[in-house]
């Protein structure tokens, strides 16, 4: 069912971009810990049509497999608005990774 | 002037100051208990006067009596608040009938403190049960040397009661626990998070929804702070955001990791300014939004933040937490990171693997053929180091076996060893815990006869070479 939903959305994104691309491109924001483990501050992300924020983080994590360390302690942000792990990411969307700091 | 008594002379002036400055420090807090009552006497007097004397003793006095409740001396000190038509007399009354409860009176207290005092919340509590330090002062900036070894919430209250002693400080000199925070929160009416560790984190918020007081929290590490009021009309607590943890790893200090002074600061001025937004009910409070500060490329993101999650332990629908399951929750357990953070003190090598500092000493001045490798990242080792030592740290420590080999036999030829084991090698680091790691890895990869430092430069400093620098 889920799975269904998901190709026929894929499907009319791909139709409506006219065989363009099969593929988008997003910015990923690393904040705090996340920096520390990637040693960036933000990245370029291609990830496939229709692929959702989990897809992403997935793809990030196979990229930098420290990142693993923080994944149940974040607050993830698409186009700085919270977001969960099932949403469909858009080209030139922003991922913002936000692990809590504690100091003081 | 007389040389041969220099030693008891210097003791004698030390011990003194030491009496002088007690004496002092009660004495200023006297006079600013007496100054308070004077105010409020004043004050009372006024308004008798004004009653026994009819409509005549003076105009004046008539207009400072009015229904707002602020004396001459309010008008003129708050002002300018009161010149701002949406803060107004209104804010400032509503400001100076609020209680703020600051927990911490570190890098974010410090700068948060201050402002609440000087603005005019009514009643101001500070928790902290730590003594002022001078690697504090570098960006808890409401300490001054002279209170170095003292108590910080002693510091923290004397500093407040100088910008205004018309205000009510309240010290709470105590670490907040669960047996003690229902009763120190209840008396407040909104709390400023300025803790530096995530099982005061958990605990101020889970108290703050079970007493149903908002939560104003900040934090600041490196380069980066964070700011989000939890728990305010609907929002959501800490939980919400966070239901699990960040593991041990995650958890970066500013005792380890460093952190630019004014970073906390600015944090720590914006939580003030969350707070007296919330007492004073004006404007809008930074709920449901989070607010992340990147000091380094200097931009300031508002993140949408969830709202209140149902399925949340501490605030969510089904989950009543209670009073007395907050008082028998284990916060460092459920962390699993200490709330008084020691120095960790790690115990990975057996006796034999191990050395003092000042054995290590004595064996540098015998000449024994060895090679130092300290294991402190880079920046570290720039700050100070060990005559002879060799600057590898422990994350490079399996590429650069090879650099040890060599250095071994180069210390080799340069002594000339006597004995048929060769050059020894020593690991060092801050603390003494990463030099272990490192004497561990050693081993397996063959140079058996590595040995650590025991409590590593910290031991040096404090065992060998007192003028050595701590950091
Ligand atoms: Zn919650």
């Amino acid at each position: 069912m889920d799975i269904i939903e998901r190709e026929t959305k894929a499907r009319t994104v791909d139709c409506k971009s006219a065989e363009k691309e099969s593929s988008v491109q997003i910015r990923v924001l690393f904040f705090a810990r996340a920096r520390d483990l990637t040693g960036l501050t933000d990245m370029l992300l291609e990830v496939s049509y229709g692929s959702t924020t989990q897809d992403c983080l997935n793809k990030l994590i196979s990229r930098f497999p420290n990142l693993e360390e923080i994944r149940e302690c974040m607050v993830l942000a698409l186009n700085e608005e919270y977001t969960n792990e099932s949403v469909i990411v858009e080209e030139k969307d922003e991922l913002a990774i936000i692990p809590p700091i504690s100091g003081g | 002037m007389e040389s041969n008594g220099g030693a008891t002379d210097v003791s004698s002036i030390r011990s003194e100051i030491e009496t002088l400055k007690a004496a002092k420090s009660d004495i200023e807090q006297r006079i600013s208990v007496l100054e308070a009552q004077l105010r409020e006497t004043t004050i009372n007097q006024q308004k008798t006067d004004t009653v026994s004397n009819g409509t005549c003793r003076s105009i004046s006095t008539v207009y400072s009596d009015n229904s707002h409740g602020l004396s001459p001396d309010m008008i003129y000190r708050y002002s300018r608040h009161l010149l701002l038509p949406s803060f107004g007399v209104q804010g400032q009354s509503n400001l100076l009938k609020s209680s703020v409860l600051v927990v911490g009176a570190g890098g974010l207290g410090s700068s948060a403190l201050l402002y609440l005092a000087a603005c005019g919340v009514g009643r101001l509590g500070i928790v902290d049960h730590d003594v002022v330090e001078l690697s504090n002062m570098h960006r808890q900036v409401i300490h001054t040397e002279a209170y170095i070894g003292q108590s910080k919430v002693k510091s923290a209250a004397a500093a407040c009661r100088s910008i205004n002693s018309s205000i009510q400080i309240i010290e709470h000199g105590e670490a907040l626990r669960t047996s003690n925070a229902l009763e120190i929160l209840s008396q407040y009416d909104i709390v400023v998070d300025g803790t530096d560790n995530p099982p005061s984190r958990y605990l101020i918020s889970d108290c703050c929804v079970v007493l149903g007081k908002p939560l104003v929290s900040g934090a600041a590490v490196g380069l980066e702070g964070q700011l989000t009021v939890y728990n305010y009309n609907g929002g959501p607590c800490y939980r919400c955001l966070f239901p699990t943890p960040p593991p041990t790893t995650a958890c970066q200090r500013c005792a380890d990791s460093g952190v630019l002074g004014v970073v906390p600061g600015i944090i720590g001025c914006l939580q003030a300014l969350e707070a007296i937004k919330i007492a004073s009910a004006v404007g809008e409070p930074l709920s449901g939004r989070m607010l992340l500060l990147d000091a380094l490329s200097a931009r300031i993101r508002i993140v949408k933040i969830r709202g209140r999650s149902s399925q949340c332990e501490a605030c969510g629908e089904n989950s009543a937490f209670t009073q007395d399951q907050f008082r028998n929750f284990d916060y460092e357990k459920f962390t699993q990171s200490p709330q008084f953070p020691l120095p960790l003190k790690l115990n990975l090598l057996s006796a034999d693997s191990r050395i003092s500092s000042k054995e290590y000493k004595e064996r540098v001045d015998n000449g024994e053929a060895h090679v130092l490798v300290d294991v402190r990242p880079a920046h570290h080792f720039k700050i100070v180091s060990l005559p002879n030592s060799i600057n590898i740290p422990l994350a490079n420590l399996e590429a650069r076996l090879h650099e040890i080999s060599l250095a071994m036999k180069e210390e080799e030829k340069h002594k000339g060893s006597e004995s048929s084991s060769g050059a020894s090698v020593y690991a060092v680091c801050r603390r003494g815990n990463d030099s272990q790691r490192a004497v561990q890895y050693l081993h397996k990869m063959g140079f058996t006869s590595a040995r650590d430092i025991v409590g590593g430069l910290e031991s040096w400093g404090r065992d060998v070479d007192p003028h050595f620098p701590t950091y």
